[in-house]
């Protein structure tokens, strides 16, 4: 028999985090701190339209590009808070969550050899969907003394002449760094002089702890060559829902709507209904759990200087990015061992990209009870290894 | 400031100052003498906590008693408040809008003694016009607190 698999997908490498989900799923009374969705649960109010909309059975296809009603709703959000206008007719595509915007913005404007600039550490399916899409993807490494920001020197050195895409994702996973306005500034003329166009995966927009989230797609020049990749799993606590949006200039969104048509045809119609909510409805939730992460941020940022393991200020997401460098051992070793010993899963940090090597990412989604036993655990676990080098 | 430390003791009387300075990002002296001095202020009134007494052996029942209350000339409600509040078999006392005066929850270790209570000590009292007792079946939630939540986390235990 021939071979049922193509090349391209054997060659992928699976992802590191499932790698290590795989060890984690083996010790259920493990302590996880690897976890990255929102503990909070989906506010109420978007649970209850959730409901409604199963009652009315509303259990039909929408139209391929999402509700129109829901396209309103992001856009007015959109406006308000991140001050980009898009016209809900044909610059909005929902999408099954943010993950399926990636896919679908790289197999709309990439041809085979085309190189996408991806600065990792990073979200684990930007490489393997530029490969996907035929694409090239060329990772820069990120610099934990730059906290993780990319610096136009960085993205100068990466052009190529086949460069055509810049997938940049602020606030970051893993390592919780933000991008503020003045960064991105500094990027825009180097895009724009080469004629690049830019993916930005802003997931975890509403939730920074310094300055407002900025969007690249704001700043001046920027809007038709951006697409903005965003969704409702982080800051209204709906990862499962599945639901996500894309928005830019519609000759790319509508060419997307064309893959999406024909790979999804639209995304659940429940979650849809529920999400006009979220949108309309909930800056009050959201104001609520950004304070709860901010809080738990501080807590753990203090924990670590205690610890004296070095770790940048995140301002981002829900994650920290501790550096483990001074143990000898790699990101693998040392979660293994921290997980054997102490039973505390945390990510390596080489699970998003080779520069994440010698850093841990550890998620903050987590209540505070839980939090203070696991980095009690981590603290001990660091003790006993600096006991053993000395 | 004390509106970010009152919110959090809100959820949780339990955080020690230490905790509440590095999750506000303050000094801890300053958090010490913050609360402090919303103690002498009165702002926080006192630290209870939420029991489910269902789940213990000691019998408790609850009663809301709605009451109609004549007031007083110069008075007004106080009085009559007073004189129901410091009987401690009162947990909570509220002066209502609406179609009664006050509202006022009794608990008592048997419903007797909860019906006793109200046809001894509350319902002769002077300037108390009628009461109207409804006994406390179930609790769902208390102070913010859902009363059963064995909610496990049901996340994957490692995602991207």
């Amino acid at each position: 028999m021939r071979n049922p698999l193509s090349d391209k997908v054997i060659k992928m490498k699976p992802s590191g985090i499932r790698k290590f989900f795989d060890i984690v799923s083996e010790m259920p009374d493990a302590i996880s701190l690897g976890v990255g969705e929102p503990d909070f649960d989906t506010p109420w109010n978007v649970r209850e339209e959730g409901i409604y909309a199963l009652e009315k059975g509303r259990t039909f296809y929408t139209s391929n590009a999402g509700l129109l009603e829901l396209r309103e709703a992001i856009c007015d959000y959109t406006d308000r808070r991140f001050k980009i206008a898009y016209n809900p007719k044909n610059e909005v595509l929902l999408t099954v969550g943010g993950s399926e915007g990636i896919d679908v913005a790289l197999r709309a404007m990439l041809n085979p050899g085309d190189e996408v600039i991806v600065p990792e550490p990073c979200f684990v399916s930007y490489v393997p969907c530029v490969e996907l899409a035929g694409g090239v993807p060329v990772t820069v490494s990120l610099k934990n003394e730059n906290e993780f920001r990319l610096t136009r020197e960085q993205l100068e050195d990466a052009i190529t002449d086949k460069t055509k895409v810049l997938i940049i994702s602020y606030p970051n996973n893993p390592t919780g760094a933000i991008m503020e306005r003045e960064d991105l500034e500094a990027l825009v003329d180097v895009i724009i002089k080469h004629d690049l166009y830019v993916i930005s995966d802003e997931i975890y927009s509403e939730l920074t702890y310094k300055s407002e989230h900025v969007s690249i797609a704001s700043l001046s020049g920027m809007r038709d060559r951006t697409i903005v990749i965003n969704g409702f799993s982080k800051a209204f606590a709906m990862t499962g829902w599945r639901l996500g949006y894309a928005l830019g200039p519609s000759m790319i969104i509508e060419q997307m709507t064309k893959i999406h048509q024909f790979a999804i045809m639209c995304a659940p119609t429940v979650s849809q209904y529920a999400a006009v909510v979220a949108m309309r409805d909930c800056e009050k939730d959201v104001a609520n759990m950004r304070v709860a992460y901010d809080q738990r941020r501080r807590f753990l940022l203090n924990a670590f200087k205690e610890m004296g393991l070095p770790c940048f200020e995140p301002y981002g997401a829900f994650y920290m990015f501790p550096c483990i460098k001074e143990f000898d051992m790699t990101s693998e070793e040392f979660a293994t061992r921290l997980l054997q010993s102490k039973k505390v899963a945390v990510v390596p940090g080489d699970a998003f990209g080779a520069c994440g090597e010698g850093f841990l990412r550890i998620s903050y989604a987590y209540s505070l009870e839980e939090l203070k036993v696991a980095i009690d655990r981590i603290a001990e676990f660091v003790a006993e290894l600096r006991l053993e080098k000395s | 400031m004390k509106t970010k430390i009152l919110k959090l003791l809100e959820n949780n009387a339990k955080l020690c100052t230490k905790d509440i300075a590095m999750m506000l990002g303050l000094d801890e002296a300053l958090v010490i003498n913050t609360i402090d001095g919303m103690e002498k202020e009165q702002i926080i009134c006192g630290y209870n906590t939420i029991i489910n007494w269902d789940k213990t052996d000691d019998e408790r029942v609850t009663a809301l008693i709605e009451v109609k209350v004549a007031p007083q000339r110069g008075d007004g409600f106080d009085r009559v408040a007073e004189r129901i509040y410091n009987y401690e078999e009162v947990a909570s006392l509220y002066l209502m809008s609406g179609g009664f005066d006050m509202s006022v929850f009794i608990e008592g270790k048997t419903m007797k003694e909860v019906a006793q209570f109200v046809a001894r000590k509350l319902a002769p009292m002077e300037g108390v016009l009628s009461t109207s007792t409804h006994f406390v079946l179930k609790k769902y939630k208390e102070a913010g607190t859902k009363i059963e939540q064995s909610k496990k986390d049901e996340r994957l235990v490692v995602t991207a």
